[in-house]
């Protein structure tokens, strides 16, 4: 019976890790819904991006309050996540604290040390962006798209990891012989004396607890991961490499259509030419988005990446003057719907049973998509780069080159371009005017 | 005033340096008219060997794929081509952003690879290579301030080269708070200069013009027609246009120098 604890962390660290790994599969089978984009090219250029912007945080700094906070909870993160691997291992073995062992009293003290005070600054930190989510009145936590579960979500990943570091100081303050040795307790020998009036097994039980529901807490956060918009700590680090390297000006040009309009302009192709004998008439390509799978791979990422910070769309000129389109929703609506596709995949078998939905319509709506000016604002503040103008521009050709359902004024601008070559009613022969004129 | 055309050049097996890409607004919009008449006349101080296409200039469809029209744009676009590389057209010059991204960006993917400059890139560089000078005594002391476009600014960062010209002035620039890359949009971009906004509380416009006039500007400085008639409309919503007026950095280097 001595081994139970062993035997039964071994069934909780697999089951956690095994079912986070199950959900990162449909993560990536759900991405790979999207069609093919290359974003191999500069690697070089690519991974000084992913270390810049994802590790370095780069643009998180830009706006300085929640930028700074966010480096503290960030490097607290990971480097407490070092006190886990030991956590891990003594959970296996049995032992107790096996890292002091061979790393030696003052240094194992130093790190543990560091951690406290980390995990301190982390609490500190975590407590401000609960007040300025809850009380302080930041506009872009009370759009109109994070109402509900998306602001229940940001305050539980919270509570999350205020209780996580409580556990992991309280386990600490409840260590006799560690805070007997005096080193690498900054922050708990203040908790330690709260302890004072128990017994020593009333201690030792408290420590096993917070322990346990340490280790366990980490566990079910891992997998927490996957239905919360909290996945940015693991994805902005490949969608910061796959990002767009181009300008930001250059919108792609649609090969498909490249295809078409240099047939069109072929003066030798026979536009009613039959496919040659056995060749099947290849189906035509649709033309723009309506639905996720029409989107490519990155866009998709992107919508998983999304941690729905808002900073795009508190720069949007659209939603910064009362429309309805937010950049947020775009990314959120994208992921939405994406989940929604994948379960009626494993709903069906593995095959996509036609729902009656799609992203266009069920999800955005063509008075989100019309607002957008394409100033790039939302694409230039993520923090993780990410790109909600292509999705719009891509639902935009849907919407004009499949369903000609464009607003009347650009129906007519159109008209103007194709007739006399400017977006307004003049004659061509009228352009040198200007020349004549003082 | 003395504009030659691409074919008048070669009639006369002359080829310009720079092909001088006016642009829909720039050919056909009273306002923005101003600005390529500024632009030529300060092209002509600086003895730059230019023509235009005139006639035979189209529509870049650069509002067109915006709008979606990814068919309408990719057709301009081949037409357009097809002019400029039968005129074997190396360099060119546009006093719009839109023209500038489209034509520098999206063009070279569909066959046609110039060589492309924002106007105050390129005066920025006749003033290097001492073939222009700017008069900074004219309007010494001006409060400027500069409206970035979004297609110049965020879309191909270009942030100092109006920058720099507008202190050659000798003015006195101040920035609007949001600026370079968090500059606001004028509302135009996107298409959004040929269809009415969306329902919402104000005009994208009008927004930034608070912007400007929170800067308490004589001169709101921009390098775009659009984002020019965009803040003109705003100036005059707001009743300023007495004490405020909108100019595109050509016109003012124009004045600046007394052309």
């Amino acid at each position: 019976m001595q081994y139970l604890p062993n035997i039964l962390f071994f069934i909780a660290l697999l089951a956690g890790v095994g079912f986070f790994v199950m959900n990162i599969r449909k993560l990536t089978r759900n991405i790979k819904l999207g069609k093919n984009v290359n974003r191999t090219d500069n690697p070089s250029l690519r991974f000084k991006n992913m270390l810049k912007i994802a590790l370095g945080q780069y643009k998180m700094v830009r706006r300085p309050i929640s930028g700074i906070l966010h480096v503290v909870v960030y490097v607290g993160f990971i480097i407490i996540n070092i006190e886990v691997l030991e956590i891990v291992v003594d959970g296996l073995l049995g032992t107790h604290r096996v890292f002091q062992g061979f790393l030696g009293d003052a240094f194992y003290g130093f790190l543990i040390g560091t951690f406290e005070i980390l995990a301190a600054l982390v609490f500190v930190s975590v407590i401000v962006f609960w007040t300025r989510r809850n009380l302080a009145n930041i506009k872009r936590f009370l759009s109109r798209e994070m109402k509900g579960w998306p602001k229940m979500d940001g305050n539980l990943i919270l509570y999350f990891e205020m209780v996580l570091m409580t556990l992991f100081l309280v386990m600490n303050a409840t260590d006799p012989a560690f805070q007997q040795a005096g080193v690498g307790n900054p922050i708990s020998q203040f908790l330690a004396p709260l302890f004072d009036g128990f017994s020593t097994e009333t201690i030792h039980a408290v420590e096993r607890t917070a322990w346990w529901i340490h280790i366990l807490g980490i566990l079910v956060f891992l997998n927490y991961l996957y239905y919360s918009k909290h996945l940015h700590i693991l994805l902005a680090f490949p969608n910061t490499y796959y990002a767009n390297l181009k300008p930001k000006g250059q919108f792609n040009n649609l090969a498909s259509v490249t295809n078409e309009v240099k047939l069109m302009m072929d003066s030798s192709a026979d536009p009613y030419a039959a496919p040659a004998e056995g060749e099947e008439e290849p189906i035509p390509e649709k033309f723009g988005a309506s639905e996720v799978t029409d989107l490519n791979w990155v866009q998709l990422m992107n919508a998983y990446t999304c941690t729905e910070c808002g900073r795009c769309t508190s720069a949007c000129p659209a939603n910064l003057t009362g429309k309805k389109l937010s950049p947020r929703k775009i990314m959120m609506d994208t992921r939405d719907r994406l989940e929604e596709v994948g379960r009626n995949i494993d709903a069906n078998g593995g095959t996509f049973k036609d729902d009656g939905k799609q992203l266009l319509n069920d999800y955005i709506t063509p008075e989100e998509l019309w607002a957008c000016t394409s100033c790039n604002a939302c694409v230039e503040e993520c923090p993780v780069s990410i790109d909600p103008l292509s999705i719009i521009m891509d639902m935009r050709r849907y919407l004009v080159m499949e369903q000609s359902a464009a607003p009347q004024e650009l129906n007519m601008m159109m008209t103007n371009v194709e007739n006399n070559g400017a977006p307004w009613q003049y004659n061509q022969q009228d352009r040198l005017n200007w020349t004549k004129e003082v | 005033m003395n504009v030659p055309t691409m074919a008048e050049m070669m009639a006369q097996g002359k080829q310009p340096e720079v092909l001088f890409w006016v642009g829909a607004a720039g050919s056909y919009d009273d306002r923005a008219k101003k600005i390529s008449r500024a632009f030529v006349k300060i092209l002509h101080q600086a003895n730059v060997d230019f023509a235009i296409l005139g006639t035979e200039e189209s529509s870049t469809g650069d509002a067109a794929k915006r709008a979606g029209n990814e068919f309408l744009f990719q057709m301009q676009a081949i037409m357009n081509i097809e002019v400029l590389n039968g005129y074997e057209v190396k360099k060119i010059v546009t006093c719009d952003p839109h023209s500038f991204n489209t034509l520098k960006n999206e063009y070279p993917e569909l066959g046609g690879v110039y060589d492309v400059f924002h106007h105050t890139q390129f005066i920025q560089n006749l003033i290097a290579e001492g073939r222009l000078k700017i008069d900074d005594n004219t309007l010494q002391g001006k409060r400027v301030t500069f409206h970035d476009p979004c297609y110049l600014g965020r879309a191909n960062e270009v942030y100092e080269s109006p920058r720099d010209l507008i202190r050659r002035l000798g003015v006195n620039l101040t920035e609007m708070k949001r600026h370079k890359r968090t500059a606001l949009c004028c509302g135009a971009g996107g298409a959004q200069m040929f269809k009415d906004a969306e329902a919402g509380d104000k005009e994208v416009n009008i927004l930034r013009t608070e912007d400007a006039l929170e800067t308490k500007p004589e001169i709101i400085a921009t390098g775009c027609p659009y984002c020019n008639t965009m803040m003109t409309d705003g100036i005059k919503f707001k009743e300023k246009e007495d004490s405020v007026i909108v100019k595109d950095i050509a016109e003012l280097i124009a004045e600046a120098n007394k052309l």
